[in-house]
Parts: C-alpha cells; structure tokens; sequence
C-alpha cells in the first residue's frame, strides 16, 4: 500500500497543484471531521494538504469591502475577534456553539461548510449574511452563494481539484443584525435539532426593509427561506409579522424523523426559532 | 513508514521526531517521544483526554496530525509545572480530590491553565462551559469545577 503522504504547501497556487495533481488527497483545515472519518475508513484519502500554512487560509481581515474569512481560520480565532464579533454576532454565536474549546481550536468554517452536514450551525448565519464562497482550483477562482455551496448531506459543489478558500461577507448595512439559535438536548457538546439564523435590516422608523431567514437540520442542506423573510418586510416585526415567519419557516421546512426529533417537532420548533432570532437580530438592529 | 522528520518545541525545548503522514500528535508523543501524561481516550475529539496546547491554543491531540507540529510550540502536562512547584491548578486538584482514575486528569489541567490564561476569574458558568469538552466518568465534575476555581482564586493572590 502507497503511503499516506502529508503536504503543507505554502502558497494557494501550490495547494492547488497538489489537488490537481492528486484526486486522492483532501484538504486538511481543522480535522474535526476529515481526521475522524478517516480514521473510521469513511475516508481514505491518498494524501492530506494542510491548507494551514497558507497565510490568507488562516486570516480574517475586515475593510470597507466586508469580511473576508480564510476558509481554515478556527472558530476560536472567530470567537476572538471584537470586531467580527460586534458586527456579525450571529455569525459568531454560531461558531461558539460548535463542538468544544478543543474543537473549536481546530474546526473552520470552511470545513463546516464542506463537511456539509444538514445540521451544520455555521452555513445559515453564512446565508443570512450573503456569504459568498471562494473557490480556487485548477481553473482558476469562482465564487457560489453559500446557500448553493452544499447540495445534499455530506455533499458540496467542489469538483476535482478545487477547494474552498475563503467566505467573503459584505459589510451588513446601517440598523442590520444577525442572530442565530439552535435547539439542542443538551447545552453543550451536542447537534442541532433544528437551528435558525435571521439577519434584519431596519429603517430609521423601525421598519424591516430588508431580512433573510435560514434553516438547519431540516432539509438535505441548509435552506434559505425567503417567504420567512418576506413576512418581515414592510412591518415593524410586530407579533403578527412574527407568527406570519414562523408560519412560513414551518411551511419551508421539510425535516425527516431521527433519533434528534420526530418531523412534526422539528417543524414546530422551526417556526419557534424563526421567531425567537428575528426578535433578537431586530433588537441587534435597533442598536446598529 | 516514519519518513517524515518534524522539528518542534515541546515544553519548552526543541525536539524531533519521525512520523509517517497520517500519525497523529497524540501518538507521537506518547508512543515516540514517552510523553504518556497525554491521554488517549475517544480519539474522535469527544472527551478532551488528549488535549494539549498548540501554539497557546487548546486543541485535541488526537485531531492533529503529528506532521502539523513542524515548527510550533506544543505545550503538554508534563510542561505546566514550573521546576520546582506544581501549577496551581495541579496543586488545586490534589487538595480538592479532583480526580479519582485519572485518565481525564491530564486533559482537564491543560484545559483549565488555557481557561486561567485567557480568563483569571471565571464564574463557575463559564469555567464549566469551557470543561464541557473534558468528560470525567468518576468525579461527577463538581469537584473538577471547585478545584479550577481554587486555582483562579489562588493565582490571583498571586499576582494582586
């Protein structure tokens, strides 16, 4: 058997060589999830590219253009950052949710994008922010929405050679905030039942002008749900236009029974948490 | 195959080690370089047994590639204690009776000097947030929790 090789290669240019010249190997950010398939046989990669060395892979850099998030950061320099933080909290509660300390020192957000689990809690505050998607190979560099980036459970739009590296947000605008929830069992170290992120956009009367509304944990993927939103906008997100989101939220999704939670409760608890994030990001807005 | 030669910092002095692509930094230290205070319990990232510093940073041993390591510092248990004094973390756990097999014990020590480091007075809220990656199948937790929080009271006479 051909030996597992290990490249950290230190460049993107490089990295991509590497995938091209290899369809066997994967990328390798934080390992949380490539390292535990691997080793239950899931996976079984030629060789592992360590995207860490590549400096814009690991990075956060805020400027008057948005965020630009390399794809390899850990979800603890997330937490750590004033700044991300202060400007997408929903963003930045969603990594703090993730796994534990130890995890979130070696888990990205790229890699939660990829890994692609339906119940991942970073691909919708993404979403609800317009994530766009860097993606570098062979071919050079192409960017896809976030909410098109997954396309099934454990299923992403990567083709052969090209890997994520960067999710790139655009500064939210004036009176806009995010806010995400999740439901889980327990309080820690568990996964999503369901979870929601909304992003509202106000005017200076308290009027939503703007929202998005996305869903985990009750699709194949992670959902954008635009009726959600449209029963936003134009109102003061009032107790009415909340129960019109939540009805929404219930009517987009399309969960499957499993040992988290029956359809009918993940439906239910969909609309709850719709709500729930929508006043939140609302009250965000408010003090933006 | 060890074919792979990694230079690093370990506790605090150089060192070098052979691994083969997909050995894990946990396996190279304890099974390379006889640092057995780092624990295998899950390798799957679950229980915190393994955890140790990276570059500062908490992270599973058993989730890091040995070859990772090229040119980092690794901080490990063997590493907390000054020359002649236990951490006061360790010293916390020994008069608290915070362990009782364990297995778990090196995890939480490294966890808990990271929680102190970044945070010298944690409520007890957050002190077992930031645990809840440390999983302990004796103790029950509560005396893990009241012995970090000895600790952070204890260093913080120190340096007031």
């Amino acid at each position: 058997m051909q030996a597992i090789r290990y490249e950290a290669p230190g460049t993107v240019d490089e990295a991509v060589r590497l995938m091209q010249a290899d369809p066997g190997a994967r990328v390798l950010a934080g390992g949380t999830d490539l390292l535990v398939q691997f080793r239950s046989g899931v996976r079984q990669p030629t060789a592992f590219i360590d995207v860490k060395r590549i400096p814009e892979l690991v990075d956060i850099t805020i400027d008057d253009q948005g965020l630009r998030l390399g794809a390899a950061t850990p979800g603890a320099a997330i937490c750590e950052h004033d700044e991300l933080r202060r400007r997408w909290p929903g963003l930045a509660e969603s990594v703090a949710l993730i796994g534990s300390t130890q995890i979130q020192g070696r888990g990205s957000v790229g890699g939660n994008m990829c890994n692609a689990s339906p119940a991942a809690d970073t691909p919708c505050p993404l979403i609800v922010n317009r994530a766009e998607c860097l993606i570098v190979g062979p071919q050079g560099q192409r960017t896809v929405a976030a909410e098109h980036f997954m396309s099934g459970p454990g299923q992403n739009v990567l083709t052969s050679g090209e890997f994520l590296a960067a999710l790139v947000l655009p500064l939210p605008d004036a009176l806009t905030a995010d806010a995400y929830l999740r439901l889980t069992p327990r309080s820690e170290m568990d996964i999503a039942v369901v979870g929601a992120a909304v992003s509202v956009t106000l005017d200076a009367t308290g009027v939503c002008t703007a929202a998005r509304v996305a869903l985990a944990a009750v699709a194949p993927t992670p959902i954008l749900v635009p009726d959600a939103a449209q029963a936003l906008i134009g109102t003061h997100v009032d107790a009415a236009a909340l129960d019109r989101a939540a009805a929404a939220a219930r009517a987009a999704a399309r969960p499957i029974d499993d040992k988290r939670g029956t359809v009918a409760y993940r439906r239910q608890v969909a609309g709850v948490l719709t709500k729930r994030a929508a006043a939140i990001a609302c009250e965000r807005a408010r003090g933006n | 195959m060890s074919s792979i030669r990694v230079e690093t910092t370990i506790n605090d002095e150089p060192a070098e080690f052979l691994c083969s692509g997909p050995d894990t930094l946990l396996t190279a230290l304890r099974d390379t370089l006889g640092l057995t205070g780092t624990k295998e319990g899950c390798s799957t990232g679950d229980c915190g047994a393994c955890s140790v510093l990276l570059d500062g940073r908490l992270v599973p041993a058993c989730l890091v590639l040995a070859a990772e390591v090229q040119g980092r510092t690794v901080t490990t248990v063997e590493g907390i204690a000054a020359r002649d004094a236990l951490h006061p973390v360790q010293q916390a756990f020994l008069e608290g009776a915070a362990l009782q097999c364990g297995i778990c014990t090196p995890g939480f020590i490294v966890a808990a000097k990271a929680l102190l480091d970044a945070n010298p007075d944690p409520t007890e809220q957050e002190a077992r947030y930031w645990l809840a990656g440390n999983l302990c199948r004796c103790t029950g937790y509560d005396k893990i929790i009241r012995a970090v929080l000895d600790a952070a009271a204890e260093m913080r006479k120190v340096t007031a």
